[in-house]
């Protein structure tokens, strides 16, 4: 592990163990009372679930030009935060939602989307578990489609008509209410900047041990 | 040059086709039977479910419209002739071109039947307004037809392929699927709003440049090894 991994992740955690407290002294939302709160959570996930599928993207592209394999490896881990960050979004979501619209799903533009947007990152996910050989340049074409959707979630909410607050909100948020949230927007971009890292090095020592195994074999 | 290729491959697959009929018929064969399903879960007591008719077309649509995309590379790879396709002088894009029209005429031939057949059955006034059907029609089927007919081509050597096709297809045209469904059923309304069909028009012909755009470069990355 990179030497600045351990206090990183002490870091993280102690971030984490913080973070309900902060939320639990910010003020109450006026028309939503205390069930708002979860949003200091939804956000920061749904924020780590755009960003994954756009570096699951980006090192596919790279993958895809130059053929390295430490941006399939980059693809690839960042295909299951995707997986993981779109769970924590759509858990939280609808639990707020059960709250605040009485109902725990709707069809509209900014929830569709995102569910599209899990969808691909598990097809990528299946894909690389069921290809078999040649599957990684494969699943670099699918990453390619599914970090074209992530701007379509982003704007979905401010073209449709839909009860899911727009993109404008979290600018015009008083600083009671901003504190918590970038505090704990940090806290999940630590985690996912953590998560990637041990990924990738799991990754590498699968490789490696491969290229052992082969040359045992010789 | 480029244009040349895509047209000649284009042919090659009609020829082919033309004589066997091998998809044509089996992909209309299947988007009816997908139709008669919904003929008995969607009408209760004689009457059909308001809306249904747009959802139905579109489902059979991109479910007999699987079929198509996995049989024009199926015939491909067993008669060896994708590496010759692959071998052979010419642009890579070209050749995704010409499958990508191939795919989508007999894709839009399966349509010419299955649109009156879903309209007389669910009483569907989708014939009122012919050029915005069309329109719909074709921009769908091409969003549809243009991830299809790259990621069909990626599967060919793939293990799995039957399974894997729907499994990646499906989950990226969704939206296409969504933009067919809500233009067609606006069409169907009472009250009917063109600007409302416009609207679902434009957001096929961006996920179309998006789509086509994104898979001419893939399609050259992909099937380059």
């Amino acid at each position: 592990m990179p030497k600045w991994f351990s206090p990183t992740a002490i870091l993280c955690g102690l971030m984490f163990v913080v973070s309900p407290v902060l939320i639990a002294r910010s003020p109450d939302e006026s028309a939503m009372g205390m069930v708002y709160k979860i949003y200091y959570y939804h956000m920061p996930s749904a924020w780590m679930f755009l960003l994954a599928p756009l570096v699951c993207g980006v090192s596919s592209a790279l993958f895809l030009a130059r053929g390295r394999a430490e941006d399939d490896r980059r693809a690839w881990a960042a295909a299951e935060l995707t997986v993981l960050f779109g769970a924590l979004t759509l858990i939280t979501g609808p639990l707020w939602a059960r709250r605040a619209w009485g109902t725990w799903w709707v069809w509209d533009a900014r929830l569709t989307s995102s569910l599209v947007g899990w969808m691909i990152g598990w097809a990528y996910l299946i894909l690389r578990r069921y290809g078999g050989p040649g599957s990684d340049k494969l699943a670099a074409g699918v990453a390619l489609f599914g970090a074209v959707n992530v701007p379509f979630i982003f704007i979905s909410v401010n073209y449709w008509r839909t009860i899911h607050p727009p993109t404008t909100v979290v600018p015009k948020l008083p600083v009671s209410m901003g504190v918590p949230l970038w505090f704990c927007v940090t806290a999940f971009l630590l985690l996912f900047i953590l998560l990637m890292t041990m990924r990738l090095r799991l990754e590498v020592a699968r490789t490696r041990l491969d290229a052992l195994y082969v040359a045992l074999d010789e | 040059m480029f244009a040349r290729t895509a047209w000649l491959i284009f042919r090659k697959d009609l020829t082919v086709e033309v004589r066997s009929r091998e998809t044509i018929a089996t992909t209309l064969f299947f988007a009816v039977s997908a139709v008669l399903v919904f003929a008995f879960a969607l009408v209760k007591e004689g009457r059909v479910v308001a809306d249904a008719a747009a959802g139905i077309l579109w489902i059979a649509i991109a479910f007999s419209g699987t079929l198509a995309l996995g049989r024009t590379f199926e015939r491909e790879r067993y008669t060896d002739t994708l590496r010759a396709l692959m071998l052979a002088p010419s642009d890579r894009p070209a050749i995704y071109a010409g499958k990508l029209a191939a795919v989508l005429a007999m894709i839009l031939a399966a349509e010419v039947v299955l649109v009156p057949l879903v309209a007389f059955l669910f009483d569907a006034a989708f014939l009122k307004r012919p050029a915005m059907l069309a329109g719909l029609l074709v921009l769908g089927t091409l969003g549809f037809a243009s991830v299809g007919t790259l990621f069909a081509a990626m599967l060919v050597r793939a293990r799995s392929r039957d399974m894997l096709l729907p499994v990646l297809l499906y989950p990226i045209v969704v939206p296409v699927i969504i933009a067919g469904v809500q233009g067609t059923a606006a069409l169907l309304q009472p009250a009917f709003d063109p600007a409302v069909v416009r609207f679902w028009l434009l957001l096929l012909v961006t996920f179309d440049v998006v789509f086509v755009v994104l898979a001419l470069w893939t399609f050259e990355a992909v099937m380059s090894d």
